[in-house]
């Protein structure tokens, strides 16, 4: 029996997954987990069951036909060869066809069903998943790393795909088949059988204590693994670094050592497959031994006839031709099985901000005609708290934004502004008090005519993959490319744009890595003008932009806040010129409401901060 | 033999020993399974049928030897040729990374990191792969398949005409396949790449997509994606199902020929009842390997795709590097010159820089002022040899960069950059980047000089805490203050800060500024700069528009004279004050 040295496909192949999802330990398999991963099992292969039991139906047929062909070609050889019977051995033949044809037939069935319902129930989990996953709220991101988040629907998804689309079946059917062959084997004699079934335990033990062994190598591998990656990574990412500080050498002798860990991790893996397998293989060899010893007696004693011998040799390749696959499936259930629980564990999630029962739809008031841009709506935090985990972040804040007013939130960082931000984008509810916009609680509000009414821009500015337009148009796909020039001629972005290789159409790089963070703002700026919020939030949105990106944003913000109701965050003072009212945040409190110039008259925290801006940007000049 | 195949198969070449070994032991296997079905033939033909109760055991000790021999040539071949595998992508992967790092920034620029490391890693699994299975068992398929014919026309050629013209449509079935399975797993991983960019993308910027309330897109583009990653798949899946069982069919068909060409020799008496059931067991030597045939040539040509793709990076050739005869720098006095300075990014048809010229005396710190993209960033790129100019020379003491060694010329440079970047170590062992032999003292020193000291020993373990990606989150201005320490620990005599106050608040900004102030006046320093309170700083002012230098002075002389350096950097309250 020769057999070829499988890939080690449950080694290295699944590295990248593992790394990604070394999160495993918060979720040490608890019986709960392990009913909703049954329970999500049964949810979606439940809509594919007439599929699966006709694919089982296939698999049994299958296999008895599998099993019945050495015991024909035994049958022919006694009956037939030996008794010099034609008739007899051509009648074993005719058998033997049909016994391959209808195996043949039913494993074609079983793996266009199997394969369909895999395809199908893995695609049903996917969207689902996603579906899921898009409508938690944004709490529950902050929680979880995205890369966690990006392995539970890519490495996850595919661990489950890879059970149901390779390992299922083989799986099943190399089950049923070997049990079946062990019955057959001792029903055709007892003796024989018994004696070559005695090399089963041996094998149990053996692949059990290699099962073991393998994967705390295996484990090794990956973590060794995973230090190269991140070597890898942070050279790659750093390399400005490393060439400026001219750590070429250095940084190469630590990957070299790194690098040799995970080949000694590695090589102790391919000494212990080469054992296991050969292993294996040699007990396989070993059944024969013993057919041909006891086979070989008993023969002579007349006990058995040379057909059951060579039905048995044949019965034992059955035997032990998927034994090391067998291995592998049994890693590929284990993996899916985890996968299966984050995936449950994800869809058990909530949105801590549901769609109420039934929402109020926030409409622009009639006043507006259709055409025309802006339009505000009245914001009111109402004796707000909230609390993230036990620390209270806001305080009683109770604060009115008027319909079409611009308002500044200054402070210094953790002080809560950006709470209060994300609070009126319903990004989290309240604690206690109420969030309001038009005098409706915003948990009362359908979620889709709240993000039509309030608009976001962050800090980081993200573009999507896509060209330029549909950037620009992220928020209202429909929208004209007219529309989507005048809105970055608004926002001082057309000029750059038009720059560009191919202008609108230019193919963002991947989180826009070749446009400057100021003119990934401009972008993201101009994105937010054609989404015509009646409300918008600029959470330091101008700190990333230079001070004549900043000024050209300036002007194009005067246009873009003129009759909105604004919220604007910012650092630098020169970014709230615009406002119409100022708002000292200190500790989850707004301890100074006022114009600016009623602040400074004031002279309190606002005056602090105003001096401290005027010195930084000025001193220098004065002093020198 | 293609070029690229030899190129592949040149990698095994420091591994040649063992894989000759492995090969021998692979002979050895081959034996063993030839002659295991000899005893079977013996055991029916002179033990059971003449009754010769003597030979049993014998004969069963004699497969027993083999049975351990074989085990251990396997043992032998699989341990090699996995050894040597394991050693080559090792090898690779160091030559692979010491080849990166010797690559300029404008090649890092150009490949996404995600690219490099996938070479870095699945394609060299891929090879790894290959050297380990595919190559010994290729080279042995043809062996083992010859041997077995051989053994079987040697008892009875019938049954191994039949049997291997019967192979042939299976084969030919096999290959088709595999071309078939080829392109649609090629179409499949596209698919996959697809269904993650979305995921990626979404996850990371779930923010934007809340604030706009576009989730629904994103949906619908994950929609998209699977349904097209199901749809190459369900093709995949009607193919296999119609050529595995197919192939499966292959052993089947072939037993029946021995069944019922061998059963009518057998009752003929043109063949013994022991060869053929030998006849059955060399059938198994030949029906394991067939089926992973088209696997192994998969195998094949995707390390060859593979080892393309490493080549690829391998042969690209490191253009900023020593030049022949290039000379240690020695120690520098500071004075930089850069001699009417062209640059072009690769693809831009705009000059970065056109015809720059000025210089800096040592001691001296000047800020580069301009609007985006006017060239200040290239400036800073130019001294360190980042890039070089592609007319016009940059000097440092007088020395074109490009006649002393790189790294005699950025040992005496410090630099900042816009985004300080962290590394997954502690504090010092960040510090102490370039310089890793440094003390503690020395350490601390250029922390303290960099205003880092305080926030550092209120860290949880001080200068050994961890920081980086995994480790302690710090601000931006405390990461900043920690690469500005990395620069000043090697006391450079000269000092480039590209834009390193861009993404610090104001009080930070402050902070750092009063420490850098008071780091200045011993070293020549450029420093690229937004704001006035920086700029402040500079002895000298160069104001750059378009790759050209427009106005250089003071700041204030500037702040009077010159429109353009107003509309960039001027505040507000300095307009106002300069209207009045």
């Amino acid at each position: 029996m020769t057999r070829p040295d499988e890939p080690q496909s449950s080694g290295l192949g699944t590295v990248e997954a593992d790394v990604g999802a070394s999160d495993d330990v918060e979720l040490a398999a608890s019986a709960d987990l392990r009913r909703a991963r049954r329970h999500l099992l049964a949810e979606t292969l439940g809509p594919y069951r007439l599929r699966v039991a006709a694919a089982a139906a296939c698999v049994l047929t299958s296999s008895a036909a599998q099993i019945a062909m050495p015991s024909l070609v035994g049958i022919g050889i006694d009956r037939g060869v030996i008794r010099h019977n034609r008739g007899e051995l051509e009648l074993i033949l005719v058998l033997y066809a049909i016994a391959a044809a209808t195996d043949a037939l039913a494993q074609r069935v079983a793996q266009r069903l199997v394969g369909g319902v895999a395809e199908r129930a893995v695609y049903d989990l996917r969207t689902r998943l996603w579906r899921h996953l898009q409508g938690l709220s944004l709490d529950w991101f902050e929680r979880q790393k995205t890369g966690r988040v990006i392995s539970r629907a890519t490495a996850d998804v595919d661990a489950v795909y890879e059970l149901f689309s390779q390992a299922a079946l083989s799986l099943v059917t190399a089950v049923l088949t070997m049990s079946a062959i062990a019955v057959v084997l001792v029903v055709k004699d007892a003796v024989l059988g018994g004696v070559v079934l005695g090399v089963i335990p041996v094998l149990i033990g053996a692949t059990w204590l290699f099962t073991g062994r393998s994967e705390l190598a295996y484990r090794a591998v990956r973590e060794k693994i995973a230090l190269v990656l991140v070597h890898l990574t942070e050279s790659l990412t750093g390399i400005r670094v490393v060439q400026a500080f001219t750590r070429e050498p250095l940084n190469q002798a630590q990957f070299e050592d790194i690098n040799s860990q995970h080949l000694r991790a590695n090589a102790l893996t391919v000494r212990l497959m080469s054992i296991y397998g050969p292993g294996v293989e040699f007990l396989g060899q070993i059944s024969v031994v013993l057919v041909l010893l006891v086979g070989g007696f008993r023969a002579l004693d007349g006990a058995v006839t040379v057909g059951t011998l060579t039905a048995f040799f044949l019965y034992l390749r059955q035997f032990f031709d998927p034994l090391q696959e067998l291995s592998q499936f049994f890693n590929s259930l284990q993996s899916s099985n985890a996968g299966l629980e984050k995936i449950a564990g994800v869809l058990q999630a909530v949105s801590t901000v549901p769609e109420p029962s039934t929402p109020v739809v926030l409409t622009r008031p009639a006043t507006a005609t259709d055409d025309a841009l802006g339009g505000g709506a009245e914001v009111h935090l109402e004796r707000v708290t909230f609390s993230y985990g036990r620390e209270a972040v806001l305080h009683d804040v109770d604060l009115k934004i008027a319909s079409g007013e611009t308002l500044a939130l200054v402070g210094a960082t953790g002080a809560g502004k950006s709470t209060i931000a994300k609070l009126i984008a319903r990004f989290y509810d309240p604690t206690n008090g109420r969030v309001l916009i038009d005098g409706h609680d915003l948990r009362n509000v359908s979620t889709e005519s709240l993000r039509a009414a309030v608009a976001v821009v962050p800090q980081e500015a993200f573009l999507f993959s896509g060209s330029v337009h549909d950037n620009i148009a992220l928020g209202r796909p429909k929208v004209t490319r007219a529309q989507v020039e005048a809105a970055a001629t608004e926002v001082g972005a057309h000029e750059f744009i038009v720059e560009l290789p191919d202008g609108y159409d230019t193919e963002v790089d991947r989180r826009g890595a070749r446009l400057s963070g100021g003119q990934r703002q401009l972008i993201s700026f101009a994105r937010a003008w054609v989404s015509d919020p009646r409300v918008l939030i600029l959470d330091e949105a101008t700190s990333a932009l230079d001070l004549r990106s900043e000024r050209l944003i300036q002007r194009a913000l005067a246009e873009l806040l003129a009759d909105r109701t604004a919220v604007v965050i910012a650092h630098r003072l020169s970014s709230i010129e615009v406002a119409d009212r100022v708002a000292v945040v200190e500790d989850g409190r707004i301890v100074e409401l006022g114009t600016q110039p009623e602040l400074l008259a004031l002279g309190g925290r606002f005056g602090v901060l105003y001096d401290r801006w005027l010195a930084s940007t000025t001193t220098g000049a004065r002093l020198a | 033999m293609s070029p690229e195949l030899r190129r592949l198969l040149s990698l095994t070449r420091p591994h040649r020993l063992i894989l000759g070994v492995a090969t021998v032991a692979g002979f050895g296997v081959l034996a063993c399974g030839l002659a295991l079905p000899l005893v079977t033939e013996h055991l029916v033909n002179d033990a059971i049928l003449r009754h010769q109760r003597h030979l049993v055991s014998r004969l069963a000790l004699i497969a027993l030897a083999i049975a351990v021999a074989r085990a251990l040539f396997n043992f032998i071949r699989r341990n090699l040729s996995g050894e040597a595998s394991v050693r080559v992508e090792a090898d690779l992967r160091a030559r692979l990374f010491a080849h990166l790092q010797g690559l300029p920034i404008s090649f890092h620029d150009r490949w996404e990191s995600g690219q490099l490391l996938a070479r870095a890693t699945s394609d060299l699994n891929t090879i790894r792969d290959f050297v380990g299975y595919a190559i010994v068992y290729l080279a042995f398929l043809a062996l083992t398949a010859i041997g077995v014919i051989g053994a079987i026309a040697y008892r009875s050629w019938p049954i191994a005409a039949l049997a291997a013209l019967l192979t042939v449509p299976f084969l030919w079935a096999a290959t088709r396949f595999n071309r078939q399975m080829e392109s649609i797993s090629a179409e499949s991983r596209e698919a996959v790449g697809e269904v993650a960019t979305v995921v990626a993308e979404s996850a990371a910027g779930i923010r934007i997509l809340k604030a706009f309330g576009v989730e629904q897109g994103a949906v619908r583009r994950l929609d998209t994606a699977a349904t097209g990653l199901l749809d190459v798949n369900l093709e995949a899946v009607r193919r296999k199902a119609f050529y595995i069982p197919l192939l499966n069919l292959l052993p089947n068909a072939i037993m029946a020929i021995v069944l019922g060409v061998g059963g009518f020799q057998v009752i003929d008496g043109s063949l013994s009842l022991g060869a053929m059931v030998a006849i059955t067991q060399y059938l198994f030597l030949l029906v394991v390997p067939m089926r992973y045939v088209g696997l192994m040539l998969a195998m094949a040509q995707q390390a060859l795709a593979a080892s393309n793709r490493v080549f690829e990076i391998l042969d690209t050739q490191p253009t900023i590097r020593d030049a022949p005869g290039a000379e240690t720098l020695p120690p520098v006095v500071g004075e930089i010159e850069l001699d009417r300075v062209t640059f072009r990014y690769p693809g831009s048809t705009i000059p970065a820089l056109d015809e720059l010229s000025f210089t800096v005396r040592p001691g001296e710190t000047v800020a580069i002022v301009g609007a985006t993209a006017s060239g200040k960033s290239t400036v800073a790129a130019l001294l360190p040899r980042f890039s070089d100019p592609d007319s016009g020379a940059v000097r440092v003491d007088g020395r074109d960069v490009r006649t002393v060694t790189l790294r005699s010329l950025r040992r005496q440079i410090g630099v900042v950059f816009d985004e300080p970047v962290l590394f997954s170590a502690t504090v010092e062992e960040n510090i102490a980047f370039g310089w890793p032999d440094a003390s503690r003292a020395e350490v601390v020193k250029a922390a303290t000089a960099a205003g880092a000291h305080d926030f550092v020993s209120a860290l949880p373990q001080a200068y050994d805490t961890r920081v980086g990606e995994q480790g302690f989150a710090l601000s931006g201005g405390q990461r900043q203050r920690l690469a500005l320490a990395r620069a000043l620990l090697g006391r450079p005599r000269i000092l480039i800060l590209d834009d390193p106050l861009s993404s610090v608040d104001v009080r930070t900004e402050a902070e750092i500024e009063a420490n850098l102030a008071a780091l200045l006046g011993e070293r020549t320093t450029i420093i690229i700069a937004h704001r006035a309170s920086t700029v402040a700083m500079a002895d000298r002012v160069i104001l750059l528009d378009e790759g050209r230098l427009l106005a250089e002075g003071t700041h204030e002389q500037l702040l009077v004279g010159n429109e353009v350096y107003r509309r960039i950097l001027a505040t507000d309250v300095e307009i106002e004050e300069l209207a009045r």
